[in-house]
């Protein structure tokens, strides 16, 4: 990565230093859906660091669904056209091929993605062998650990997507901070052996925890956001950036809440400045019990 | 007396500017507020989306006080977006984004591309005997370099590095490789 510098060297992109940077520089940060180009023009005028690209919300995708895909290459493409901010878009669990395409468009980051239906029930994408850099969810510490092994260059917690429903995002931020904090405070060598054994994580990466207390790649959040409150609520946990879905476009007024959203992610200590931000949004998106879900997507994905 | 030097912390990289900061053994704050900014005596301005940043400023009601701390000569690094709210002229930003016109160079945003096109690379820079290694993420351009700033490094011809006044500016971000010594220098300067 840092190499040595002892003469000019030719400029090397898609390495891991590059592709960790732009999380890293995403950081305090909302990443918006949007399913058209009008969206992703409100979401950028209201401070979103990111749009990702999909055919439906999580929430419509729920509603509707049938086998779910990567979007369109045109519609991904006039999204990219819209705005100025770093575009993303979802491929399928294990479904390189989609991937593949994604890359080609030039899309900035890919999201391997719990929220469409799996291609492949054992295998995750290589994603060493890929120029763009890839997020993954993640509902615990050893899944988060085996995307970062198969080259996952930011890690989101799953939550549960298309709910307005924060319960899930929660328990995975909670699970996963807190297992950080157990390795770091591991006694010896022997005990990070059992976590790896525990994990179903390579051992070199818990070993990296025990040592810096955090994952080598940032970790944002994803899966339930629907109010300012919840934002900075994840943001209190751990989380590092968080990604919203179906709680803007849900909403009952999307502009005011995505700004909402993007001021509560800066300021997420700051109760006071919060209780500004949350007053006067009109309605968050109707809300599911997670209960009663047919379909947990965060229980996609190995 | 060591300086106090907060990292504007309104979104982006602001904790990788802080880490090396508090290796080179400062105080740092992280500034979010008027009021924090006014307790230190010298900023970093970190990458991430210069657009989302100058909103933010704006809401956050930092924006005149910004101007007025930088106006009356504070320290400042701006990285990468930092670089761009920094700069006299913008190109390819959106029309409502603010340029604090403290160093007089024209920007072009995201000029290599997308991220695919986004590298590592070793530069050399002025008064450091060996390359520094610059990481250029969705990295902005130097079009026009002004009367009175000084150009400190280049890559492939095209400014990366530039200091004017008590501006050092960098299209790049020294924050990633490890390499503490444009921080270092910042430091000296203050």
């Amino acid at each position: 990565m840092s190499g040595t510098p002892s003469s000019d060297t030719a400029a090397a992109t898609g390495t891991t230093l590059v592709k960790r940077g732009l999380a890293e520089m995403l950081k305090g940060g909302v990443i918006m859906d949007v399913v058209t180009p009008e969206h992703a023009r409100i979401a950028e005028d209201a401070g979103a660091v990111s749009v990702m690209a999909l055919e439906r919300v999580p929430s419509d995708i729920r509603a509707h669904g049938g086998v779910s895909r990567m979007s369109d290459p045109e519609m991904i493409q006039s999204i990219m056209a819209a705005v100025s901010i770093p575009v993303m878009a979802k491929t399928r669990i294990g479904h390189f091929a989609e991937a593949q395409i994604l890359q080609a468009l030039g899309v900035d980051y890919v999201d391997e993605s719990e929220v469409l239906t799996p291609a492949d029930e054992a295998h995750h994408i290589d994603k060493w062998a890929f120029t763009v850099p890839f997020v993954c969810g993640a509902t615990n510490l050893g899944e988060a650990l085996r995307r970062i092994s198969e080259g996952a260059c930011m890690i989101r917690s799953k939550g549960e997507a298309g709910t307005g429903n924060i319960v899930e995002a929660v328990r995975h931020l909670r699970s996963i901070v807190g297992d950080m904090r157990r390795i770091a405070a591991a006694g010896d060598e022997a005990e990070l052996f059992e976590w790896a054994k525990q994990l179903r994580a390579p051992l070199p990466l818990v070993q990296e925890i025990a040592n810096t207390g955090w994952l080598p790649v940032p970790l944002f959040c994803a899966g339930g956001i629907a109010t300012p409150a919840d934002a900075s609520l994840v943001m209190q946990l751990g989380a590092e950036a968080a990604f919203v879905g179906s709680g803007i476009f849900k909403s009952s007024n999307p502009p005011k809440m995505a700004s909402a959203i993007v001021e509560a992610v800066t300021h997420y200590r700051d109760p006071e400045i919060l209780a500004k931000i949350s007053a006067g949004l009109g309605e968050a998106m109707a809300g599911l019990e997670t209960a009663d879900l047919t379909t947990k997507m965060a229980e996609r994905g190995w | 007396m060591k300086p106090r030097v907060g990292v504007l912390a309104l979104q982006g990289g602001f904790a990788a500017h802080a880490a090396i900061l508090q290796r080179l053994g400062v105080r740092v704050d992280e500034i979010r507020t008027a009021e924090q900014l006014a307790a230190v005596d010298a900023l970093v301005m970190p990458g991430g989306e210069s657009t989302t940043m100058s909103m933010l400023l704006e809401r956050s009601g930092l924006l005149e006080p910004l101007a007025g701390r930088l106006d009356s000569g504070m320290g400042v690094l701006g990285t990468c977006a930092g670089m761009i709210l920094l700069a006299a002229e913008v190109v390819d930003g959106r029309a409502d984004q603010h340029a604090l016109g403290l160093v007089d160079i024209t920007v072009r945003r995201n000029a290599y591309g997308t991220q695919i096109e986004s590298f590592e690379a070793d530069i050399g820079v002025d008064g450091f005997e060996t390359p520094f290694h610059a990481v250029f993420i969705r990295a902005p351009a130097v079009e026009r370099v002004g009367p009175g700033v000084e150009v400190l490094a280049r890559h492939e011809g095209r400014p990366v590095l530039c200091r004017s006044g008590p501006a050092t500016v960098a299209a790049f971000h020294p924050e990633l490789s490890g390499d503490g010594r444009l921080h270092a220098r910042f430091l000296d300067d203050l």
